[in-house]
């Protein structure tokens, strides 16, 4: 992604007379190698609904993919300081299945003895304990990476075996289940969704953000006289940001409840069942503000703060991070920290969608989580990622594999696909790396 | 020395081993305010050595050192930060993944009263000192990976200038440049002289540092050799210096200088 700005930047200082195009991304300053990912996502998405008949891409399979990114989506944001840093974490599936695990005994055995079945403060306190075991297994790891020396990939391969064995002695194997209510709607469905009209409110707040964002760094910028981008440029960027974000709200608002939930909901409440059913729009997915609002803190953490600047400095350049007196072992492990809590909330999502706490979950999700951050443009040679690309990574991901389902491939078949992309993905921004030196 | 003004710093009788090799053996050197006094040497010869017993990374066995006439006690990098003291390495000064703010105030960010980055602050910041040292630089948005040599090292003297530094010890600066960007780092040395602030340059290599010196200082296995003005003294002499550790008759000899029979 740097490397993107390093190219345009380039082009502007060496040709005055470029081209319309080059002049429009310079002028409005979006990041070409962002774009490149979200052109691949597009080509994905017409690709599987010209294949599927028009399956695809309908608010039904966009809204449900949606809610399938949103686990893995949450732990590529953390797993991206973690390959900045020059580091790997192997283990984030088995602290998945572990902190699901002891999220799962929290709400079903251990505090409905206390509080009593669905108790409305279980959800939150079962989260809280989920996260505080997250956020210890990461100090764990992150202490023996920086304060013994041992390399991350070795520390988190040994994670990996450790915490999934450490799930099957929770509850001797035994699958917990049923999930608070509450807690529940962490997974989605046609509960955990917020409904039309808190959708559009969200819609709305979120375009409000956006411009106030843009004129709020324009005050800035003029504030200390730096060069200002084009009005047409932020105008555009406004729109454009804000039809998206409701284009989103709308789709989601497409995907109308089930007909036996919808009728069930109707004798519920006594609502007369009117003549081709009555379509109650899901809304936006609980699972999916929440890794939305993950992304935005992370991108917060890793923009806005002290501590984002030195990851990227770490991983940049370790030896002058440590000459310019940062605390580079605190780092490391405040890093993995956040990748265990991270994992916790992941956790808190996957384990309310399946309505169970089983001994596999999260299996194969660190492959899943690494092959999002990478494919989203974080480097492993560190230094150079973002939140954002990360979180598209993981929605290409779960596109090809949400896409091969509905063309009914064989899962051996999707596997092999996934490992190919991959691949792909990475030799192709090699090379783009390369053309951009 | 004819010079009667308080050097900045005074490094007397300065000795470390390793081992039982005398890396450094009873050196003294003496840097004035305003002015460049290059360190010249073989490798090996213990030049770099006695500059890092002054940017504090090694500990002296014996001897003294004195900022400003005061007796200094330097025993880390943080010890010789507070007395104005930053060293300039050549290629482990910058992360080359951030831009040239960033770079400027790594590990003591501007942050805004809500205690985030004060991004358009420091770029302020980094553009008025930049803006001094090398008016042509414009290149403040990229990371800094992407700049030229020269461009590189005016980022990382930028950084020692932020810190306030009163000596600067830049250890082989232009040894991975250009002749362009050498040329760069020289006007650089000179505006710093300017301003008053004492250099030590360190080097192998006579050419690199003749022209910029005031005084040159040469070693040789571990012992100074002797100090001279530049004006005093031709190239050929001060490699006569290194080599063979020979002191020309207007150069100071040191406990290293060969002995004439």
């Amino acid at each position: 992604m740097a490397d993107i700005t390093q190219a345009t930047q380039t082009n502007r200082a060496r040709n005055a007379d470029e081209n319309p195009v080059k002049r429009f991304f310079r002028a409005t300053e979006i990041d070409t190698r962002l774009l490149g990912m979200v052109g691949a996502l597009v080509i994905i998405w017409v690709g599987f609904q010209l294949l599927t008949g028009g399956l695809f891409l309908t608010p039904r399979n966009l809204w449900n993919l949606t809610v399938q990114t949103s686990s893995v989506a949450v732990m590529a944001t953390g797993m991206v300081l973690i390959i900045v840093t020059r580091n790997i974490d192997l283990s984030v599936g088995s602290v998945l299945g572990f902190c699901g695990m002891i999220m799962g005994v929290m709400q079903a055995k251990i505090l409905p003895q206390y509080l009593g079945l669905e108790h409305p403060a279980i959800w939150i306190i079962t989260l809280g304990c989920g996260i505080l075991v997250g956020a210890a297994i990461g100090a764990l790891h992150g202490s023996i990476i920086a304060f013994l020396n041992v390399p991350a990939f070795i520390v988190t391969l040994g994670g990996l075996l450790v915490w999934r064995g450490a799930t099957w002695f929770v509850t001797s194997g035994q699958t917990v289940a049923p999930m608070n209510s509450t807690f529940r709607l962490m997974g989605g469905g046609t509960e955990g969704s917020i409904g039309a009209t808190a959708s559009w409110i969200v819609g709305i707040v979120a375009c409000l953000a956006i411009v106030g964002a843009i004129l709020n760094s324009r005050k800035q910028r003029k504030r200390f006289g730096f060069p200002l981008r084009p009005v047409w440029a932020e105008y555009f960027l406004s729109v454009l940001g804000c039809v998206l974000v409701l284009g989103a709200v709308a789709v989601a608002n497409h995907y109308y409840w089930p007909t036996n939930i919808a009728r069930r909901y109707a004798d519920a409440n006594g609502i007369a069942w009117p003549e081709g059913g009555l379509q109650i729009p899901h809304g936006i997915a609980i699972p999916v503000l929440m890794a939305i609002a993950v992304g935005i803190v992370m991108t917060f953490i890793a923009t806005r703060l002290r501590f984002g600047r030195y990851v990227f400095a770490l991983g940049g350049n370790p030896e002058a991070a440590e000459l310019a007196g940062i605390k580079t072992r605190w780092v490391t492990v405040k890093i993995f920290m956040l990748m265990g809590i991270l994992c916790a909330i992941a956790a808190a999502i996957s384990t309310a969608r399946l309505n169970a706490a089983t001994n596999a979950q999260g299996e194969l999700d660190e492959l899943y989580t690494i092959a999002a951050a990478v494919i989203g443009g974080t480097s492993l040679a560190g230094g150079v990622g973002t939140i954002a690309g990360a979180m598209i990574g993981a929605l290409v991901m779960q596109s090809l594999q949400s896409g091969m389902v509905l063309l009914g491939i064989d899962s051996p078949f999707q596997r092999i696909v996934v490992g190919v992309v991959l691949v792909v993905a990475v030799w192709l921004d090699t090379v783009y790396r390369a053309r951009a030196k | 020395m004819t010079d009667q003004r308080t050097p900045l710093v005074e490094m007397k009788n300065v000795s470390i081993s390793f081992g039982g090799i005398h890396a450094v053996d009873n050196a003294s050197v003496d840097l004035y305010p305003g002015e460049v006094v290059a360190l010249l040497g073989h490798n090996g010869a213990g030049k770099s050595t006695l500059i890092k017993i002054l940017s504090g990374a090694y500990k002296r066995d014996a001897g003294e050192i004195l900022i400003n006439g005061e007796p200094a006690d330097i025993n880390n990098p943080r010890d010789a930060k507070k007395y104005g003291i930053e060293t300039i390495y050549q290629t482990l000064a910058v992360a080359d993944n951030v831009d040239a703010a960033a770079n400027l105030y790594l590990g003591r960010e501007l942050r805004t009263p809500w205690g985030t980055l004060d991004d358009v602050a420091m770029e302020a910041k980094a553009r008025e000192v930049m803006g001094r040292l090398n008016p042509n630089f414009q290149r403040f948005k990229e990371p800094v990976k992407a700049l030229s040599g020269g461009q590189r090292q005016s980022v990382a003297i930028a950084r020692a200038i932020l810190f306030d530094a009163r000596i600067l010890i830049m250890d082989e600066p232009t040894a991975a440049l250009g002749p362009q960007e050498t040329a760069q780092v020289g006007e650089l040395i000179k505006q710093l002289k300017k301003e008053g602030i004492g250099i030590f340059l360190i080097s192998h290599d006579i050419h690199d540092v003749f022209d910029l010196a005031d005084r040159v200082s040469v070693m040789k296995n571990g012992q100074v050799v002797g100090h001279a003005r530049t004006q005093d003294v031709t190239k050929d002499e001060v490699l006569g210096m290194i080599i063979l550790g020979k002191c020309p008759p207007k150069a100071i000899p040191g406990p290293g200088a060969m002995q004439v029979a």
